[in-house]
């Protein structure tokens, strides 16, 4: 009897691998010459939750222009955790960059005292929206360039607020899944408190983002990187994933293209910018 | 064409053998044992494929002429042993041999589809680039093949047959792909050597280097069955593996041992690499320009580019 040699045994929900230190060091050169190069801002601005984006985008911040160039905001409403607080402060900490907390209650309830029937949603867009306004106005203030970071992920799946989270003009960690940003933490070093931890908007007591998406991140990362390749649905359930997860995440992706672009312009002549006047970003 | 997302995958086995060198009844006797085994298992492979002289072991020399077959022989002997260990059993079986036919020899590879009715030879390639140099001594003893052929793999679709150094020259897979083959598979021979590399013969990491390159450059999976054991202190280096069309190595024996190396080949991964990376449909479209080039030395009546 000859020996049988298998395949290894192939989890379809294994979750698509980095190899962090290279991921990093791109990064880094990622953000130094957008600040650096061609913008010759020395300074960088990031809003810290306490989550592990945020956290993880502060680190790859303080490698690529160092900690005193690094402005990391906390903002903090009044219903936000008191963990979310104290886990920003620890990245603050362990980085030694400057550290700034703007409370933006007074500014979301200026607001929400006219719409007392704002539904959570609702609430939790005005203040990710808020948030968005006060790291544009610390931008400003620090001449400093603010940093995104939202992830591919939530990117895909639509979960975000539009011209909120979104809004930088740069992203180190748009094309990384979850599961790769929080192996890219731990390679950092990010404190394990909040790469744990399970990821949450915050936007309300005991929200988490698995529980608003209805499906795990490892395996919605499993989904999405072979539904990105061009994988039909029947094809994925073929491979071992589940259809009903399959479905759940091909819904989210494909009714949130619209909040991946700019604004839909109606074009009207020749000239239409994007359209028939194109220039690349960079030029 | 099985191996698709309504049918599930296509099972392959790759058997990765140690012949006896030149004792081909033998070697049958222990195919027979192979093939029971392949037979017994859960599932059942539905394509087996089969080294470079398979039941003779590799370095026959003068030798070749007494254990070479005709392509139908060899056809029979083979698929008759799967008959008497599988019944009616359906299974396509891919196998390296030296072939004769009206007096000359080749080193050949054979494709057999058996199903509840009868046994087909879908194709034999004959190998077209014979190594004659340094250990290697095949144009002695052997005549060269002079095509290509993709043919129609009831499993598989279509799918072409290299044979060992056919491999290496860049251009005959790349033919074999554009001819639209989808799966090449090679059986081979390949003495190692290469002591200078970390973990493994230089010749094994060249070897998966060359293999990986084929299939991500088509978009297409590569099955290579490797022979194995010594022959007179050469050692054969197995290492038999299933690439996919991404370059991925979807498994991959040892060096030395004789094995049986099972892969499970979705076969519509194929659109899925080629939508993903076009090189292919990216060559369609330039190589009747290149081939036009009339600098090409074969154009100008020359045989080489410095004008000789």
């Amino acid at each position: 009897m000859l020996p049988v040699v298998d395949p290894p045994k192939r989890d379809p929900y294994t979750a698509p691998k980095i190899d962090p230190a290279v991921a990093a060091r791109w990064l880094v050169g990622f953000l130094r010459d957008e600040c650096l190069g061609r913008r010759g801002m020395e300074n960088a601005v990031v809003g810290l939750s306490g989550g592990v984006d945020s956290a993880v985008t502060a680190y790859l911040c303080v490698h690529a222009l160092g900690p005193r160039n690094v402005h990391l905001v906390r903002m903090p409403y009044r219903t936000s955790s008191p963990t979310s607080l104290h886990d920003a402060q620890l990245v603050i900490d362990a980085l030694g960059a400057v550290g700034h907390t703007v409370d933006i209650t007074a500014a979301v309830d200026g607001y929400l005292q006219y719409e007392p029937e704002a539904d959570a949603r609702r609430r939790g867009n005005v203040m990710a929206r808020t948030r968005m306004l006060v790291l544009f106005d610390q931008s400003a203030k620090l001449t400093a360039l603010p940093i995104g970071t939202g992830n591919k992920t939530e990117r895909l799946l639509g979960y975000f607020t539009w011209h909120a989270d979104d809004t930088p003009p740069i992203n180190p960690l748009g094309d990384l899944f979850k599961t790769q940003v929080w192996e890219l933490a731990r390679y950092l070093g990010v404190p394990p408190a909040i790469v744990d931890k399970a990821p949450s908007a915050d936007l309300e007591a005991n929200q988490t983002d698995e529980g608003d998406l209805g499906i795990r991140y490892a395996r919605a990362d499993a989904i999405l990187s072979s539904m990105l390749l061009g994988y039909r649905d029947e094809q994925l359930h073929a491979r071992g994933f589940d259809a009903a997860e399959v479905a759940l995440v091909r819904r989210r992706v494909e009714g949130t293209h619209w909040k991946r672009h700019l604004p839909t312009t109606a074009m009207l002549t020749n000239t239409a910018i994007n359209e028939f006047y194109l220039r690349p970003v960079d030029y | 064409m099985h191996g698709n997302s309504e049918t599930g995958p296509a099972l392959v086995a790759l058997v990765q053998s140690k012949p006896r060198k030149g004792a081909y009844a033998e070697n049958l006797a222990s195919l027979r044992a192979v093939f029971s085994q392949l037979a017994s298992l859960e599932p059942v492979p539905e394509l087996i494929v089969l080294p470079e002289a398979a039941l003779t072991g590799y370095f026959l020399e003068g030798a070749v002429y007494e254990s070479a077959r005709s392509a139908e022989l060899f056809g029979h002997e083979v698929s008759s042993l799967w008959r008497d260990v599988a019944g009616e059993r359906p299974v396509e079986i891919a196998a390296g041999f030296y072939e004769v036919e009206n007096g000359s020899y080749y080193n050949s590879a054979i494709w057999l589809a058996l199903d509840e009715r009868e046994t087909r030879i879908i194709n034999v390639h004959r190998k077209l680039f014979l190594p004659t140099y340094g250990v290697f001594d095949e144009e002695r003893f052997l005549s060269r093949g002079n095509r290509v052929r993709v043919f129609n793999s009831p499993l598989l679709g279509p799918t072409a047959l290299l044979i060992c150094e056919d491999a290496w020259h860049s251009i005959v897979p790349t033919i074999a792909a554009l001819k639209g083959a989808r799966t090449i598979v090679v059986p081979s021979a390949a003495p190692g050597r290469g002591i200078e590399g970390e973990g493994e013969l230089l010749s094994i990491s060249r070897w998966r280097e060359l293999l990986r390159g084929i299939a991500m450059e088509h978009g297409c999976f590569v099955l290579y069955a490797g022979l194995a054991g010594f022959e007179g202190g050469k050692g054969m280096t197995g290492s038999s593996r299933a690439i996919a069309p991404d370059g991925e190595i979807l498994v991959e024996a040892d060096a030395r041992e004789g094995c049986i190396v099972r892969a499970e080949l979705f076969l519509d991964d194929v659109e899925i690499a080629r939508a993903n990376l076009p090189l292919l449909g990216d060559l369609r479209a330039v190589l009747p320009d290149l081939l036009a080039d009339d600098e090409l030395p074969w154009l100008r009546g020359q045989t080489d580019a410095t004008g000789r």
